[in-house]
C-alpha cells in the first residue's frame, strides 16, 4: 500500500531533480570501450551533435550502438549474454586459439545527462556474469542509469516487432518510459523478481505444501509492484498514443493501446482496487500457475498494441515498409512527447534506418533530429544518404575496430 | 600448501578481498610479525572462543544476553527487527534507538531456499507476546526484505503490538549497512504506522 509512495519518493534520491531546464541536450561526451565486441581499445571525444557511423558489413557500428545502450538500464540492444560482449581475440596469435578472453569488458563514458556531466562505467569483471556499473565512481546498479539519460533504439531486428510476441513490445515500451520515469526500471525488475520467487516457491513445494502466509507476501509485492508498473505503461501509452495520433509529417499516424489484465483494472478502477483484484487473482491461480510456471495473470503479460491510424488497420497486418513507418513514427512522436514535456530528448541509436527510408521521410527523420538537439546515432554503409546531415553532425569512417573523423563537422 | 598460502587462501575468502589483495595483505603481516600479525592471531583467537550469539535477540557478544538485551537502561518495549547483526550496528552508531532489537539472520527466498523456519522468527513471535509494544520493521527495500516484512506483519498480528516501518530515504534496493548514520537516525524518527 505505501510502497508506490516510497517507489516514486525513493526513485527521485540520489538522481536529484529530475527535470532538466528546457532545451537541454543529453548526449555522450567520452565514449571508451576497452576489450568490448571487436574493439581492444578506442576512445572518442563528441561534440552533443548526431553521431553518424559509415562503414561496410562487419566494421564494428553496431558493436557501438550497443556500447552506448549499455549506458541505459537492461542488456544493450542485442540483449546478449553479459559474456558475450568480452572482446574474443584475433585467430591465428601466439597458439593459435581461439576462443574467450575471459578477462571482461568495459565501457566508460562521460555524458551530459539530465542532472548534469555524469561519468558511467560499466562492465564485465574477469569471472562474473553480472555487469556491474558505476556512477561517478562509486557501485551503482544498472537500473539507476535511468536517473541520468535514456536511450532509444531501432534495429534491423526490430523490423518483426509487431509480428513477435508481445515481449519485445513490452520491452520498447519500458524502453519508452526508462526516458521519462527513473523508478520504471527498479520497478519492473522488481516485479520480475517477487514474480520468479513464488514461482519458485510454488514449484518446489507445491501449492498446498508452500506456506501460505509467505506465498501472500510475495504477491503482495507483485501486486503493488505490478500495478505501478501497469500505471506507468498506461500513463505512457495515453501521453504517447495522443502525440502519435498526429503523425509526423510524412510517417504515419498511430493509434497505441496497451491490453492487459491489470492496465484493464486500473483504467476501471482505483489503484487500490487494482491491487487488491490482482492480490486475489495470484492466490485463486496459485494450483495453475505451480503447474505452468511464471504466473497466468499480471502486467508481464500485457501488449503494446498499435494500429496504422489512417488504413485503419493493426500493426501486424501493415506491409513491412508501414511497419517499419509506424516504428519510427512511435520513436518519433515518444521524442516530441519528451521535447515539449522536459525539453530533454533521450539519445536515439539509429541502426541501419536511415537508408531503407524514403528520401521524403530520411528528410523528415533529419530534421527532426535537427530540430530536437538530440544526439542521434545513425549507422549506414553510404555516405551519400547523410549528406543532409553533413552540417549538423559528426561523422566517423569505421574500418579495423577504429574510428576516423570524416569532414569538418568534428571539430568543436 | 604451505603456511603462508593457507594465510592467503583464508583471507582471500574474507568479503571484498580477492587473491591479489589477500596477498599484499598477508604480506603486509609478515612484514609486522611481531606487531601485527601474532596480536592480530591472538585477538582472531580470543574472540573466536569468546563470541557468543544472543540468545533472546540474536546479536554477537561476549556475553549472552548482549549488552543491548542485559542493558537496564533500553526501552525493552520497543523491538527493531533486522536482517544482520550488521544492521544492527548499523543502527547502534546512530546512538539515536534506546529500544532493544531482534536479528533475523536473513531474508525470505525462495530462489536462495531460506525459508521462514531458516529464519528468527518464531522466536519473534514469541518476544511479543511478552512486554513488547512496539515492533520497527528495519529490513532492507529491497525484494525480499519487504517480502519478509509483510511476512513478519502477518505473523505478529495475533499478538496485537504495534507495527511500524522504518522510512528510509534510500534508493530501492539499498541496504541499511550502507547507510550513513544520519540518514539511518532520520529514518529511525520518521517510523510510521502500518494498517
Ligand atoms: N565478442 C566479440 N569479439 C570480437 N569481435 C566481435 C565480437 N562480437 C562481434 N564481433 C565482430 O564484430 C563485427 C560485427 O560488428 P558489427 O558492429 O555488427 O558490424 P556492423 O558495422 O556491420 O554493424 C563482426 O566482424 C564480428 O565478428
Ligand atoms: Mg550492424
Ligand atoms: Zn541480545
Amino acid at each position: 500500500m505505501i510502497a508506490a509512495e516510497r517507489l516514486d519518493h525513493t526513485g527521485a534520491t540520489g538522481t536529484g531533480d529530475t527535470r532538466s531546464a528546457p532545451g537541454e541536450t543529453v548526449a555522450v561526451r567520452r565514449l571508451t570501450l576497452t576489450d568490448f565486441r571487436n574493439y581492444t581499445a578506442l576512445r572518442l571525444d563528441l561534440e552533443p551533435s548526431p553521431v553518424v557511423l559509415i562503414g561496410p558489413n562487419g566494421a564494428g557500428k553496431t558493436n557501438l550502438l550497443e556500447a552506448v545502450s549499455l549506458l541505459t538500464p537492461g542488456r544493450g540492444l542485442r540483449r546478449a549474454r553479459i559474456a558475450d560482449m568480452d572482446r574474443i581475440p584475433d585467430t591465428g596469435r601466439r597458439d593459435g586459439s581461439v576462443g574467450i578472453s575471459g578477462a571482461g569488458w568495459g565501457v566508460a563514458a562521460e555524458v551530459d545527462s539530465i542532472v548534469g556531466p555524469v561519468q558511467i562505467g560499466t562492465g564485465r569483471e574477469a569471472g562474473s556474469d553480472r555487469r556491474s556499473v558505476r556512477i561517478n565512481g562509486a557501485p551503482s546498479s544498472a537500473q539507476a542509469l535511468s536517473g541520468y539519460l535514456g536511450a532509444v533504439w531501432v534495429t534491423p531486428q526490430m523490423n518483426q516487432i509487431f509480428l513477435e510476441s508481445a515481449g519485445s513490445r513490452r520491452r520498447f515500451l519500458d524502453r519508452l518510459i526508462f526516458a521519462t520515469d527513473p523508478a520504471h526500471a527498479g520497478r519492473v525488475s522488481s516485479y520480475e523478481q517477487a514474480m520468479r520467487d513464488r514461482a519458485r516457491l510454488l514449484k518446489d513445494r507445491g501449492p498446498d505444501g508452500a506456506d501460505k502466509t509467505w506465498l501472500s507476501a510475495l504477491e503482495a509485492q507483485m501486486a503493488e509492484r505490478g500495478v505501478a508498473v501497469a500505471a506507468a505503461r498506461l500513463d505512457m501509452t495515453d501521453r504517447l498514443g495522443r502525440v502519435a495520433a498526429e503523425g509526423f509529417g510524412p510517417f504515419p499516424g498511430a493509434v497505441v493501446a496497451i491490453e492487459g489484465d491489470i492496465e484493464a483494472l486500473l483504467r476501471d478502477g482505483p489503484a487500490l482496487a487494482a491491487e487488491d483484484a490482482f492480490r486475489e487473482r495470484l492466490a485463486a491461480g496459485r494450483a495453475q500457475d505451480a503447474v505452468a510456471g511464471g504466473a497466468g495473470v499480471g502486467p508481464h503479460r500485457c501488449d503494446l498494441r498499435v494500429r496504422h491510424l489512417e488504413k485503419d488497420m493493426d500493426a501486424d497486418q501493415c506491409s513491412t515498409g508501414e511497419q517499419k513507418a509506424l516504428l519510427m513514427a512511435l520513436v518519433l512522436a515518444h521524442a516530441r512527447l519528451l521535447s515539449a514535456e522536459r525539453g530533454a530528448v533521450p539519445l536515439l541509436l539509429l541502426d541501419e534506418v536511415a537508408a531503407h527510408l524514403d528520401e521524403t521521410r530520411r528528410a523528415a527523420l533529419f530534421e527532426a533530429i535537427v530540430e530536437f538537439g538530440t544526439q542521434a546515432w545513425l549507422t549506414g554503409t553510404d555516405e551519400s544518404v547523410f549528406a543532409p546531415l553533413a552540417q549538423s553532425a559528426q561523422a566517423y569512417r569505421v574500418a579495423g575496430a577504429s574510428l576516423q573523423a570524416m569532414g569538418q563537422a568534428t571539430g568543436p | 600448501m604451505n603456511e603462508i598460502e593457507r594465510v592467503i587462501q583464508l583471507l582471500s575468502r574474507l568479503p571484498g578481498l580477492g587473491p591479489r589483495s589477500a596477498r599484499r595483505a598477508a604480506l603486509h603481516m609478515i612484514n609486522r610479525r611481531e606487531s601485527l600479525m601474532q596480536p592480530l592471531a591472538q585477538a582472531l583467537k580470543d574472540a573466536g572462543e569468546a563470541i557468543k550469539i544472543c540468545g533472546t535477540c540474536g546479536n554477537l557478544d561476549t556475553a549472552d544476553p548482549c549488552g543491548v538485551c542485559s542493558n537496564p537502561a533500553r526501552d525493552g518495549t520497543i523491538l527493531c527487527v533486522v536482517e544482520q547483526v550488521a544492521d544492527l550496528w548499523a543502527l547502534e552508531r546512530t546512538a539515536s534507538f534506546k529500544g532493544r532489537y531482534h536479528v533475523l539472520g536473513g531474508v525470505l527466498s525462495a530462489i536462495d531456499g531460506v525459508g521462514p523456519e531458516d529464519l528468527n522468527i518464531s522466536a519473534l513471535v514469541e518476544r511479543c507476546s511478552g512486554e513488547v509494544k512496539e515492533v520497527i520493521l528495519a529490513t532492507n527495500l529491497t525484494v525480499e526484505g519487504q517480502t519478509t516484512a509483510h511476512y513478519i506483519i502477518e505473523r505478529l498480528e495475533p499478538t496485537g503490538v504495534a507495527v511500524t516501518r522504518l522510512a528510509h530515504g534510500v534508493p530501492v534496493g539499498g541496504e541499511l549497512d550502507y547507510l550513513d548514520d544520519g540518514t539511518l537516525s532520520a529514518a529511525l524518527q520518521a517510523r510510521r504506522a502500518l494498517g
